[in-house]
């Protein structure tokens, strides 16, 4: 066969092949760009808005991106849904292709929010009118988010369960609590406390106690000053404790290893679960899984001080605009019209994020029990995000519920570790990991 | 396509020594892309303090290795891939059973080999999904065990931490067992039949041929499933995360590693973590080759 002749031939073909994997590479490259529509800062063409509500991004958003577009003629809103938000968006703002509005990922130090975000003014300008602005997702006095919604922190519980084994009234203490956890073993055949261990992130929630506990509002701020948060009467012990005694008690589920979420809301609901510490996000889903809405309750940490309850109102998920976003203006109207206008945090049973909105009702509970609602205090200048960082650091993180899968794991017997050994590694890995970051 | 048809002779012209290069533009750019860009990248990020998100990756030289080194917990997980290592030889053991038994005349053996490979087929999450409520206290594995009278063996497959290794292992062998059993299969196949007439009127039984004629002629793919065993033992990661997250003692390094990334976001020392893995696997796989050579094997 006449190999020389070949060669000329196949160029074509060669040249061919290169050319489409150059334009694959080529494609990738261009998605960057997007539509580019106008940047001259006129409220018209399309944005992307990331959203972690994949349940009702078809339905309830469907009715705002309306809303919005009849509102502001030649706009256009399109959603991305995102069902794992944290851990994706993340990998993603590694790209300058990350929607136009998004919702900040909490694992975004504070001092980094100006490389990624358009701040959306001063905290002087929106403290007036705005929650939450004044200490999450800030830096240098500038606010980079509005929150979607607030929570206060607490647990839901069933209320037929716990009127059932005899108990009306809020415990006041953490050994009350586990009396009441008791009471409802010995006198129902409900599991007291769920801890929804397999997933980790509801283990997490118990963090949310933080400042609820010294009723300060520099609780955040003094934490990360701490060099022994464990410590017999601080916050940390008290929660952790807390979790420690239910569950050597034996007042949570058998096998904590294969718990799951989804199932857990309809347990609480029907009364197979009394009890879960989660933030009042959790109440309308808890109330939609229940046969009647009135059978879920929510009360906060049981720890008082001065003679009262205390809970922290927080902002959830906050609105930014992307830094390279080609349409600042219409991500703004966006985040403005998503605030001011939508309803979504009343609508979904949460503290709106206007400060003339009224309470929800879901929180009436926490009223009756003359909880006392306090918002955190910003932190100094240089320590924003500091307990959080240092948790990190120590390898401790804080809001993640796995070293919380740690303490279940002791106190069940599935690891020979006592309270206090427990207690005095945190301690150590805490006060090490600061010492460090200083 | 762009030939002109004026030519002559085209057909026999077929191949240009370009043309294998042609065909592998494809895989290649894939592979560069996908495989060795990343690698680069992980050597890169190891020697930095980034935190997976942060524009500036400050280098720190090899400060993330030297804090493996001296933080001897972050291997004690790796006495969890032991439960594997000793899974991946009971499945080993077990896929070259069946599959001599399959290669033999076995009545319905076409039936049997689709129900020992399938399972390779399923998702990864899928199955952790089926064996979570498998392993469910009143699940599938307790009834069963219920049924057949075995009731106390009843236990906490996940939640007890003296267990749930073997669960999560025995898993993981129900899951590669169709893989080693297909390799098993086709070196058993590609040995020559006249060898086993000729073993049979020499009077050779079942277990002599297996002795004789299999074993040696499938040596190669034997002590290939060998090295993939020990190094998927070391680096378990999909059927432990899902199924626990790590939780309860069944943490293995790559989970660790995972951990170590997206949860405590330090990206420098996971990247660091997942080259000592890398040279881990590479040094057992060297070990593992010189202590059992390859030799070539010749049946005729």
């Amino acid at each position: 066969m006449d190999m020389e002749g070949g060669t000329a031939d196949m160029k074509k073909p060669l040249i061919g092949l290169l050319a489409t994997s150059l334009a694959l590479g080529g494609l990738a490259a261009c998605g960057d760009d997007g539509d580019g529509s106008s940047g001259s800062g006129k409220i018209a063409g399309e944005i992307t808005v990331l959203t972690q509500r994949t349940d009702i991004v078809n339905t309830v958003f469907q009715e705002y991106k309306k809303k919005f577009e009849a509102k502001y003629p030649g706009t256009s809103v399109k959603f991305e849904a995102i069902t794992d938000y944290e851990g994706e968006v993340r990998v993603r703002m590694n790209t300058k292709n990350y929607g136009d509005v998004l919702l900040i990922p909490n694992s975004v130090n504070a001092d980094q929010l100006p490389s990624f975000f358009e701040p959306l003014g001063t905290v002087d300008e929106l403290k007036d009118k705005y929650r939450f602005v004044r200490n999450e997702q800030t830096f240098d006095g500038k606010v980079y988010g509005l929150a979607i919604t607030g929570n206060a922190q607490g647990y839901v519980f069933n209320k037929k369960v716990w009127t059932q084994a005899g108990i009306t009234e809020a415990p006041k203490t953490p050994e009350e609590f586990l009396a009441a956890l008791k009471a409802i073993k010995d006198k129902t055949g409900a599991i007291p406390l769920y801890t929804n261990y397999k997933d980790g992130w509801p283990l997490g929630q118990w963090e949310g106690a933080r400042g609820a506990i010294s009723g300060d509002p520099d609780a955040a701020i003094k934490l990360g000053q701490d060099d022994a948060p464990w410590t017999a009467g601080k916050e940390h012990f008290v929660i952790d404790s807390l979790l420690y005694d239910a569950v050597k008690g034996g007042y949570t589920e058998p096998d904590p290893t294969t718990t799951n979420w989804e199932q857990s809301k309809g347990l609480l609901g029907t009364g197979k679960i009394a009890t879960m510490m989660l933030g009042s996000w959790s109440i309308v889903q808890m109330q939609q899984a229940a046969s009647s809405k009135d059978d879920i309750g929510y009360w906060p940490f049981p720890y008082q001080t001065d003679g009262k309850f205390h809970t922290v109102v927080g902002g959830d998920y906050k609105n930014a605009i992307n830094i390279n976003s080609k349409n600042k203006a219409t991500a703004r109207a966006w985040i403005d019209w998503f605030t001011d206008e939508s309803n979504y945090a009343t609508d979904q049973g949460g503290v709106s994020t206007l400060k003339n909105a009224a309470m929800p009702s879901t929180l009436a509970d926490l009223t009756a029990a003359k909880t006392e609602f306090i918002e955190l205090n910003p932190a100094p200048k240089g320590q924003e995000g500091l307990p959080d960082k240092i948790g990190n650091a120590a390898e401790i993180a804080l809001y993640d519920g796995k070293y919380r899968q740690g303490i279940v794991d002791a106190a069940r017997g599935a690891k020979k570790e006592s309270k206090d050994q427990i207690f005095a590694d945190l301690n150590k890995k805490w006060s090490q990991a600061r010492a460090k970051l200083k | 396509m762009t030939s002109s048809p004026t030519r002559p002779r085209r057909r026999t012209r077929r191949r240009g020594p370009v043309t294998p290069y042609a065909f592998l533009v494809a895989p290649l750019a894939f592979l560069v892309v996908f495989t060795y860009i990343p690698v680069a990248n992980m050597f890169w990020y190891s020697v930095t303090s980034w935190d997976g998100l942060s524009p500036s990756k400050e280098f720190v030289g090899l400060d993330n290795y030297v804090e493996i080194f001296t933080r001897p917990e972050l291997f004690g997980v790796l006495k969890v891939s032991i439960y594997y290592i000793g899974a991946s030889v009971v499945q080993i053991v077990l896929a070259l059973y069946f599959a001599t038994i399959l290669s033999f005349n076995t009545r319905l053996r076409n039936l049997f080999k689709g129900v020992i490979f399938f399972p390779y087929l399923i998702n990864g999450v899928a199955i952790g999904m089926i064996f979570l409520f498998f392993f469910q206290p009143g699940g599938t594995l307790d009834s069963a065990l219920g049924a057949v009278g075995l009731g106390g063996l009843q236990q906490q497959w996940l939640g007890n931490p003296d267990v749930v290794n073997y669960s999560l292992a025995g898993t993981s062998i129900w899951r590669y067992l169709g893989l080693n059993f297909v390799l098993f299969l086709g070196a058993i196949q590609s040995i020559p039949a006249h060898l086993y007439e000729a073993a049979e009127l020499d009077g050779a039984g079942r277990w002599a041929q297996f002795r004789y004629i299999i074993m040696p002629g499938i040596r190669p793919v034997v002590g290939l499933s060998f090295i993939l065993a020990i190094s998927g033992s070391l680096s378990v990661f999909e059927i432990p995360f899902i199924m626990t997250g790590g939780a309860n003692e069944s943490e293995t390094f790559v989970i660790q590693t995972v951990n170590m990334a997206f949860k405590y976001y330090k990206f420098g020392l996971a990247s660091a973590m997942a080259v000592v893995l890398l040279v881990i696997i590479l040094l057992v796989t060297w070990l593992q080759r010189r202590v059992a050579p390859d030799e070539k094997v010749t049946l005729s």
